[in-house]
């Protein structure tokens, strides 16, 4: 009961206070940090004890990223065995809830379709050295690479693992050699542009998939995230995504939609990134009736549906439509690319590329908001579908009765995306490779998609084309301010911004129609009947008495 | 029988009604605000406003029931059929030939038969139902994880619009009543100073002038 209390309390407040909030809200921004900013916060193992500038094992030359991992693994003699556990290795995840196997190494998406097959291109964003098809080592450790995410110099990079089509392998070609033993003795814990590197590129380029990762959060201003602010709070993704020995919180795969169980006790927790687990389950101080009724709506809403107001902000795009029915045309036999939008920060992106098709890009967009409780189904590349309708590539559950749902944001992607359509089921295509059947050189679909079938012995009717598809992001990223955060009257009015979600009686939003009709008659009915009163007590004889 | 000036609403009576009248229509107002039907106050404004009205009202309330019942006053709303008959066809047929209005406020008796129904059903029905409807909707989210709660919210939301409704036209009513009988002033002078024509039996006057002389005027 004593949120209630409480709540009196406020409401005595209500009118007293008011002018105080406003003042307290004069104090933002944070005024920005002098001199150099410090370093980013990463949670609860930033400091260290070593320094590994005086370590021998790494005052040696090092002619490649597996001779530096080995120097890494003399001294952190466990963290292979850990390291091998997560999904940033196995690129495999088993959901225990739907018993199916997601992770990348087996998924389709609606942006690139599939690394399986890929990998030579795609595993450039796997955790490792040198996968490129079926034979690459899971159980060796040296294989692992740490420096993608633990460089600091900034001056690390990855090229794919196999060539590909001479096309595409000259994009690559010509990059400065790196100095392995000055990245081995700066390592440090990942920063936002380590972890950026690929999450902020996911579908092939910046801010292309998920809308709330983009290249603005290496360095990024309040207005576009209070925590990971460059001047401000400085958060690394690690100080939400905690770690327990490799294995990070946090999943896309398996989202808690509802955090009931807040702070926990002190140190506890490490199994989540959710907001409640740092800000609790009563998240806003109770100083006046609104931030009562936000406290509440906790239960119903989830935080990043009033806190992150729009997504793809800061001046980077994210593509919403992507059409790979127009991929394939050529200029003189050759692959070519249209610059046909600048983004808010002055960046040409393409809108056509012959490996890709044809995409929409779109800034700070409002989400799509649904119940969520945080279980996805996806279709997978044994899933059979009707292919005369539109299939979602990653369909989410959630309703308000269910106990579990908050009402998510989310970002919808829509792709017409090649599809096996005799079989009715979506098909693995083959991208990259030397030779004359992938995608990128050769521009021949059919051939692509018979390879990436038969690659992995899966059925394909040799009828291919193209299907509708959709995906739904949870946006979470790009947490704004608290006085950019939406208002009551977002949601609470008519065309507001929870017009599609099901289920609930949103006051402002909804009205039962034919009590509204009733009472208007009624009003008016009464109006009418005391005027037409009036007009007989005038107009009938004797009025001047009374 | 001797017709008296008499006080018959004491100050808190005339508080009571004042207050209570700015605080419902300021209910009224920020009500329909927050329902859609007008938008003179964002979404938040009407929600502050209406909850505090509304616990003003409550806390009013509580001491006009306390109030009632310790000074006997209550006994002003005892319905009866006795007049009943008069007062309505009065209103709606003597009233265009310029008759007198049936009613003589006695001293014990200051509501017509009509008006004395009238708010009694606005007592132990209308505001009840506001107010018990509005606390329950205003706590929703202590009771949203009961069986079925999003069907009791619409019914809450649904009894809680049809009872302001019913409040808005029982508001018209009672303030087009006062342009009836004598004039619209004669009819709330009384709220405003008390004083009122008021029936008195010799038994009631005597009384009056003996232990009470302020009350007559
Ligand atoms: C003690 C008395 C009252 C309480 C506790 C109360 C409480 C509430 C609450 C909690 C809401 C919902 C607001 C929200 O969405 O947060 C509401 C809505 C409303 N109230 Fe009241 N209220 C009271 C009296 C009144 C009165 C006297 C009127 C009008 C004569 C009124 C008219 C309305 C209307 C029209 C709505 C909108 C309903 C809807 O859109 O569903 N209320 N009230």
């Amino acid at each position: 009961m004593r949120p209630v209390l409480r709540f009196f309390l406020a409401l005595l407040l209500i009118a007293g206070l008011a002018p105080l909030e406003t003042m307290g809200e004069g104090q933002w921004p944070t005024p920005p940090a002098e001199g150099k900013p410090p370093p980013q916060i990463s949670g609860p193992l930033s400091g260290g004890t070593g320094d590994h500038t005086k370590y021998e094992a790494l005052k040696q030359p090092f002619a490649t990223g597996p001779d530096v991992t080995k120097a890494c693994l003399s001294c952190h003699t466990e963290t292979g065995k850990h390291f091998m556990k997560n999904i940033h290795w196995t690129w495999e995840y088993r959901n225990p809830d739907t018993g199916q196997l997601l992770g990348k190494k087996h998924l389709i998406n609606n942006f690139c379709t599939n690394a399986r097959g890929n990998e030579g291109m795609c595993a450039q964003c796997h955790a490792g050295y040198g996968w490129k098809d079926e034979s690459f080592d899971f159980s060796d450790e040296t294989n692992i690479d740490c420096l993608v995410c633990h460089d600091t110099t900034g001056t690390y990079y990855k090229t794919p693992n196999s060539k590909g089509s001479p096309a595409c392998s000259v994009m690559f070609e010509g990059k400065p050699p790196m100095d392995f033993t000055l990245i081995a003795q700066s390592v440090g814990l990942p920063e936002r542009a380590n972890c950026g590197a690929c999450h902020f590129n996911g579908g092939g380029g910046d801010n292309v998939k998920h809308g709330d990762l983009s290249s603005a959060l290496k360095n990024p201003p309040r207005e576009l995230d209070v925590h990971m602010d460059a001047k401000g709070l400085n958060f690394a993704c690690t100080a939400c995504h905690v770690t327990k020995s490799h294995v990070w919180a946090g999943s896309r795969y398996r989202v808690a939609a509802t955090d009931d169980k807040g702070t926990g006790k002190p140190g506890q927790r490490r199994d989540v990134a959710t907001c409640e687990s740092c800000h609790g389950t009563a998240p806003h101080k109770v100083d006046s009736l609104a931030s009562f009724k936000r406290n509440d709506h906790i239960s119903s809403i989830a935080c990043q549906t009033c806190h992150i107001p729009e997504f793809a902000r800061g001046g980077v795009a994210t593509i919403t439509n992507w059409d790979w029915r127009t991929a394939g045309k050529t200029r003189n036999g050759e692959g070519y690319h249209e610059h046909g939008y600048t983004q808010g920060n002055g960046e040409h992106r393409y809108t056509y590329k012959s490996i890709k098709g044809d995409f929409t890009y779109g800034e700070n967009l409002v989400p799509l908001y649904r119940w969520f409780n945080g279980q996805m189904h996806y279709t997978t590349i044994d899933t059979k579908f009707d292919i005369t309708k539109p299939v979602a590539i990653n369909d989410f559950t959630g309703s308000r009765e269910d106990g579990d749902s908050r009402i998510w944001p989310f970002k919808k992607m829509t792709t017409w995306m090649p599809a096996d359509l005799g079989n009715g089921t979506l098909v693995y295509t083959h991208l990259w490779g030397e030779d004359s059947d992938s995608y990128w050189g050769n521009y021949d679909m059919g051939k692509a998609i018979a390879h990436g079938m038969k690659e992995f012995g899966l059925p394909y009717s040799g009828e291919h084309g193209f299907v509708e598809t959709f995906s739904y992001w949870p946006i979470t990223h790009m947490v704004a301010p608290k006085e950019d955060a939406l208002s009551c009257e977002d949601c609470h009015s008519k065309q507001g911004r929870l017009d599609g979600v099901a289920g609930i009686y949103i006051p402002g939003r909804d009205n039962n129609r034919w009590l509204d009709l009733i009472g208007i008659i009624a009003v008016v009915g009464t109006l009418v009947f005391i005027l037409g009163h009036a007009l007989i007590r005038i107009v009938a004889p004797n009025r001047g008495k009374h | 029988m001797a017709i008296r000036r008499v006080r018959i609403f004491s100050l808190f009576e005339r508080f009571w009604h004042w207050s209570q009248m700015l605080l419902i229509m300021t209910l009224m107002f920020s009500g329909f605000g927050l329902h859609g039907f007008h938008h003179l106050l964002d979404f938040k404004q009407a929600v502050d406003l209406h909850t505090l009205a509304a616990f003003l009202l409550l806390l009013l309330w509580a001491f006009s029931i306390f109030w009632l019942f310790t000074t006997r006053n209550w006994r002003h709303f005892i319905p009866t059929v006795k007049g009943m008959w008069q007062v309505l066809r009065f209103y709606s047929f003597g009233i265009f030939q310029g008759e007198h209005h049936p009613y003589r406020k006695a001293y014990w008796r200051k509501h017509n038969p009509l008006q004395a129904l009238a708010y009694l059903m606005l007592k132990i029905v209308l505001f009840p139902l506001i107010w018990i409807s509005g606390l329950v909707y205003l706590f929703y989210f202590l009771w949203r994880d009961i069986p079925h709660a999003t069907q009791v919210l619409d019914g809450v939301a649904l009894v809680h619009t049809g009872a302001a409704f019913t409040i808005v036209v029982f508001v018209m009513i009672h303030v087009y009543m006062l342009t009836t009988g004598h004039s619209f002033k004669e009819h709330v002078m009384p709220m405003i100073n008390g004083f009122d024509e008021v029936d008195l039996t010799p038994e009631e006057e005597a009384y009056l002038l003996k232990d009470q002389p302020e009350v007559l005027g």
